[in-house]
């Protein structure tokens, strides 16, 4: 259209050479200099009387402080902002990690005095003071988180694929909605809930397992659903498109190529859920209950879960008190250490099961 | 095997939104078609709509008739799932299942549909579907590897096998090329000659050499303007489409004018 183009303004001639010269503190400098800052935080917080809370904040702030003026000397404006931030982010890592170091080294350091195998292999029969194990605690919880997998997992699994696959309209709508609303029901509410349901056909004072189990698997459907719907969308649709192409039929293709591809998700979500309701102890409080016998019979009777088990024995630790108080901490650390493992477990799941590009 | 597809009068929708409409024509059995056009224009949901694919879409549907050897397939009584049995169809991206060996993934159409076999009849199987797409001597020693560990031509070929191998009587293929090398290209064509033996085979292509060298008859698709349903303007053998196309919007579309 027009002959005359644009003329670029003549680009100033650069003083610097074409690579600039890099300036810039030495590798871990950065590091270094935070912990001065730190250091003279100390110093600070010393000589005003010592206080863990005021040298975190002072620390923060004068590394921070420090870090940034060193490096806009030394490497300029720009460096020093990237150093700023990362100082910035770095401490609230570190700032995150507190309570949960802190909670484990307590948790360890108070329970494992009794991480023995008395702990192991007995239950609280007769046992007033020194001794006693968690034997029925531990064999609870398994039998009770075990029957509320049996329960949520077909239910969570199957609405996840009926949502995904086959849902539409209104009543998708409404089923996302009521699944999220489960999501917030506080557990104790669950508990009521079964102990309501429960106590219609076997009258007041009904505890037993199965109930747990029930209560369990109201907050454990909404998790198992939630996340399963999640994996079950990153199935590309073109697989689906694929299976439909040779004339599969829409079951089988969501039970031989939809579920069979997104199982190592759907194990993760699973464990993960699992792992999510082990720990709950409201509950099981109100429709199991608790006692110092071995039950392995969830039809019948109160049995004993490592939540409500460290729950009593903190709260009613005989006489003396020491050795209660004692259990109660190792009863957390086993619960810890399982549900680690299952979180162990998701991961090698996921891996195992990922489908393999044999490249 | 190979059968015959007549189309008449044949309109297709997203929901309330036309993408083609008035449709009429007749698919040589043995024989390549090809569908060429612009982007837009309704190929690939025609093409989609003549094995029933086009309705796993929600809100999707088709007005009109398509009847393969006397049977309308949108007939009442008619299953897709049928359908799609006769009538295989190869996408555009390469989708083997991730979850298969090379192997499982050609006899996945059997498998899938839980047809028993004895173990000699899916080798055999096997074997000749993958000669049939050309890719035997490539990958004969490593079946039981993942088929998602192949080059993107070598999937393609694993797909067309994987299509073969339910014995369909039409094979659709949509772009089977666009996502290939030359010489995958090239590999694929060469298939689709040997196939048409067997075969209806209907291609949807961007590429008009492509059109020009694999088919016998070419459909030109176009559409108005946006918003408009697609129209196939002109379907003629396709040597005449590429010297002297009766419509003037056909030979302004392959001398490169528009699309
Ligand atoms: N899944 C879909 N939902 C709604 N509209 C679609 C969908 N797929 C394609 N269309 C529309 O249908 C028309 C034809 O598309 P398509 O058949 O993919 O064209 P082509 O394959 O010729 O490029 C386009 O207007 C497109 O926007
Ligand atoms: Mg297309």
């Amino acid at each position: 259209m027009s002959t005359a183009t644009p003329v670029r303004p003549e680009a100033p001639e650069p003083l610097a050479p074409a690579v600039r010269q890099r300036r810039g503190l030495p590798r871990f400098g950065g590091t270094a200099v935070f912990a001065a800052g730190l250091a003279l935080a100390a110093v600070l917080t010393a000589a005003s009387g010592w206080s863990w809370g005021l040298f975190a904040v002072l620390g923060i702030v004068l590394g921070c402080l420090v870090t940034y003026v060193v490096s806009r000397v030394v490497e300029g404006r720009r460096k020093a902002t990237d150093r700023l931030v990362t100082a910035l982010v770095s401490s609230a890592f570190a700032v995150a990690m507190v309570p949960l170091v802190s909670l484990i080294y307590t948790v360890v350091s108070n329970g494992v005095g009794r991480l023995d195998g008395t702990f192991f292999s007995n239950s609280m029969v007769g046992v007033v003071g020194e001794g006693g194990g968690a034997y029925h605690a531990i064999m609870g919880t398994l039998i009770i988180t075990a029957l509320a997998a049996v329960i949520s997992v077909p239910v969570g699994l199957l609405a996840a694929i009926y949502l995904v696959e086959y849902g539409k309209g209104r009543l998708k709508k409404v089923l996302t909605f009521f699944v999220d609303v489960m999501t917030g029901i506080p557990s104790i509410v669950a508990g009521l809930f079964a102990y309501a349901l429960f106590a219609i056909f076997f009258g007041p004072g009904i505890r037993f397992g199965l109930g747990g189990a029930v209560a369990l698997s109201v907050l454990m459907i909404p998790v198992v659903v939630r996340s399963s719907e999640e994996v079950l969308k990153l199935v590309p649709n073109e697989l689906r498109e694929a299976s439909y192409a040779l004339g599969v039929s829409k079951w089988r293709t969501i039970l031989k190529v939809v579920v069979p591809t997104a199982i190592a998700g759907l194990g993760t979500s699973v464990t993960l859920a699992i792992a999510r309701v082990i720990g709950e102890t409201a509950p099981l409080l109100v429709i199991v209950g608790i006692t110092a016998a071995t039950n392995f019979d969830p039809f019948d009777g109160r049995m004993a879960t490592l939540p409500v088990y460290a729950y009593y024995q903190l709260t009613q630790p005989g006489v003396p008190p020491e050795f209660g108080i004692e259990r109660a901490w190792t009863a957390a650390l086993v619960l810890i250490i399982i549900v680690m493992a299952l979180n162990v477990v998701a991961r090698l799941i996921s891996r195992f099961f990922a489908p393999k590009t044999g490249r | 095997m190979a059968k015959r597809i007549d189309v008449s009068d044949l309109d297709i929708f997203y929901g309330n939104f036309k993408a083609v409409e008035g449709v009429n024509v007749s698919i040589e059995p043995r024989s390549v078609t090809a569908l060429i056009g612009p982007s837009g224009c309704g190929k690939s949901t025609f093409l989609r709509s003549l094995n029933r694919m086009h309705e796993v879409i929600p809100g999707a549907r088709v007005e009109g008739k398509v009847v393969i050897d006397g049977q309308d397939l949108y007939g009442s009584d008619v299953d897709p799932v049928d359908v799609r049995r006769q009538i295989g169809m190869v996408f555009q991206r390469p989708n083997p299942f991730p979850t298969m060996s090379i192997y499982d993934n050609v006899v996945a159409g059997v498998r899938l549909n839980s047809k028993k076999m004895k173990k000699n009849d899916l080798d055999d199987l096997v074997e000749s579907s993958l000669r049939g797409a050309n890719l035997w001597n490539e990958v004969k020693d490593r079946l039981d590897r993942p088929g998602s560990g192949l080059s993107g031509g070598q999937q393609q070929r694993l797909c067309i096998a994987r299509a073969i191998a339910v014995q369909p009587e039409v094979l659709l293929m949509d772009e089977p090329c666009s996502a290939l090398d030359p010489i995958s290209t090239l590999a694929i064509e060469d298939l689709m000659t040997e196939l048409k033996d067997r075969f209806t085979i209907v291609i949807v292509t961007h590429n008009m050499q492509q059109a020009a060298r694999v088919s016998e008859q070419t459909g030109f698709f176009n559409l108005n303007g946006v918003g408009q349903p697609g129209r196939l303007i002109e379907f003629n053998p396709t040597e005449k489409i590429f010297s002297n196309p009766d419509q003037k919007a056909t030979e302004d579309y392959i001398s490169g004018r528009f699309g």
